[in-house]
C-alpha cells in the first residue's frame, strides 16, 4: 500500500507550484489557473485523509470546494472580461487603478 | 499490490510534470491544456483512494466545465500572441521562487518529520464510502443544510456573472 505521506507530499508540491505561478506570472488568466491548481491540491489532501481515516466528511468538503471553485471561476472570468473590455490588457501589472 | 504503487507513481509524476509545465508556458492555451492533464491525473489518484464519485465529478466538472470556460475566455480575449503581454521578470521572480522553495521545504519537513504517526494503509471502511449511493445518503441527511446553501451560492454567482459581463447599454 502507499503511505499517506506520499499523497501529502504530492499535494504540497502542487500547492507550491501554484503559489509560484501566482507570484511570478503576470497574465491574469494564468494566475487564475494557478489558484485552481492550489484548490485541487488541497482537495487531494482532503480525499487522502478521508480515505485513510475512514471518514466521509473530507469527500463532502471536496464536493463543496468544487462548487465554490466553479462559482469562483465564473465570477473571476467575468471580471477578467470586464477588465479587458476597459483596459485592453490582462497583464496584472498594468491593472493598477486601485493603487494609490 | 505492486500494480497500485506503479499506478500511483505514474499518476503522481504526470500530475507534478503537468503542474510545472503549466507555469512555464507562454501561451495561455497550452497552460490550460496542461492544467486539464493535471486534473485528469488527479481524477485517477482519487480512484486509487477509492473515491469514485469525486473522481467522476473531477473529470466532468473540473476538466470538463471549468476548463472549457477558461479556454473559451482565452479565445474570446484573443490572447494568442504574447507580444503585448511581455512579462517583466525581475526581483519579483526571485522573491516568488524563494517564497515557493521555502514553502516546499517547510511542508516537506512538516509531513515527513513533524506529522507524528500517520496511517500507512487505507481504512477498510473507505472502500464503500466513495460510491454515489453513500455520498448521496450523507449529502441529503447530514449535509443537507450546506447543500442548500450551495444553491444560494450558485445563484449569487450566476447573477453576479450576468451583471459583470453585461455590456454597457447606454454610453
Amino acid at each position: 500500500m502507499i503511505p499517506l505521506n506520499y499523497y501529502l507530499l504530492l499535494s504540497a508540491f502542487m500547492f507550491c507550484v501554484g503559489v509560484l505561478g501566482v507570484l511570478v506570472r503576470r497574465n491574469a488568466i494564468i494566475v487564475f489557473m494557478c489558484i485552481e491548481l492550489m484548490l485541487n491540491s488541497v482537495n487531494l489532501t482532503l480525499i487522502a485523509f478521508s480515505s485513510y481515516l475512514g471518514d466521509s466528511t473530507g469527500q463532502m468538503l471536496v464536493f463543496f470546494v468544487m462548487t465554490v471553485a466553479a462559482a469562483e471561476a465564473a465570477v473571476g472570468l467575468a471580471i477578467i472580461i470586464a477588465l479587458f473590455r476597459n483596459k485592453r490588457t490582462v497583464n496584472i501589472d498594468e491593472i493598477n487603478i486601485l493603487k494609490w | 499490490m505492486i500494480f497500485d504503487q506503479v499506478g500511483f507513481f505514474v499518476l503522481a509524476a504526470v500530475a507534478a510534470f503537468a503542474a510545472v509545465m503549466m507555469i512555464f508556458q507562454r501561451n495561455p492555451v497550452n497552460s490550460a491544456l496542461y492544467l486539464i492533464l493535471n486534473f485528469f491525473c488527479l481524477g485517477g489518484l482519487y480512484l486509487t483512494l477509492s473515491a469514485q464519485f469525486i473522481a467522476m465529478v473531477q473529470v466532468l466538472v473540473y476538466a470538463g466545465a471549468i476548463m472549457v470556460l477558461f479556454l473559451f475566455v482565452i479565445m474570446l480575449l484573443n490572447l494568442g500572441d504574447d507580444k503585448h503581454l511581455r512579462e517583466h521578470l525581475g526581483t519579483r521572480m526571485y522573491v516568488g521562487i524563494g517564497v515557493s522553495i521555502a514553502l516546499v521545504v517547510e511542508l516537506v519537513y512538516l509531513f515527513l518529520y513533524r506529522s507524528g504517526k500517520l496511517a500507512v494503509q487505507q481504512s477498510p471502511a473507505a472502500a464503500e464510502m466513495g460510491t454515489v449511493e453513500y455520498i448521496g445518503k450523507v449529502l441529503f441527511t447530514k449535509f443537507l443544510f450546506p447543500f442548500e446553501i450551495t444553491s444560494l451560492l450558485l445563484l449569487a454567482a450566476i447573477v453576479g456573472v450576468v451583471i459583470l459581463a453585461k455590456k454597457k447599454i447606454a454610453e
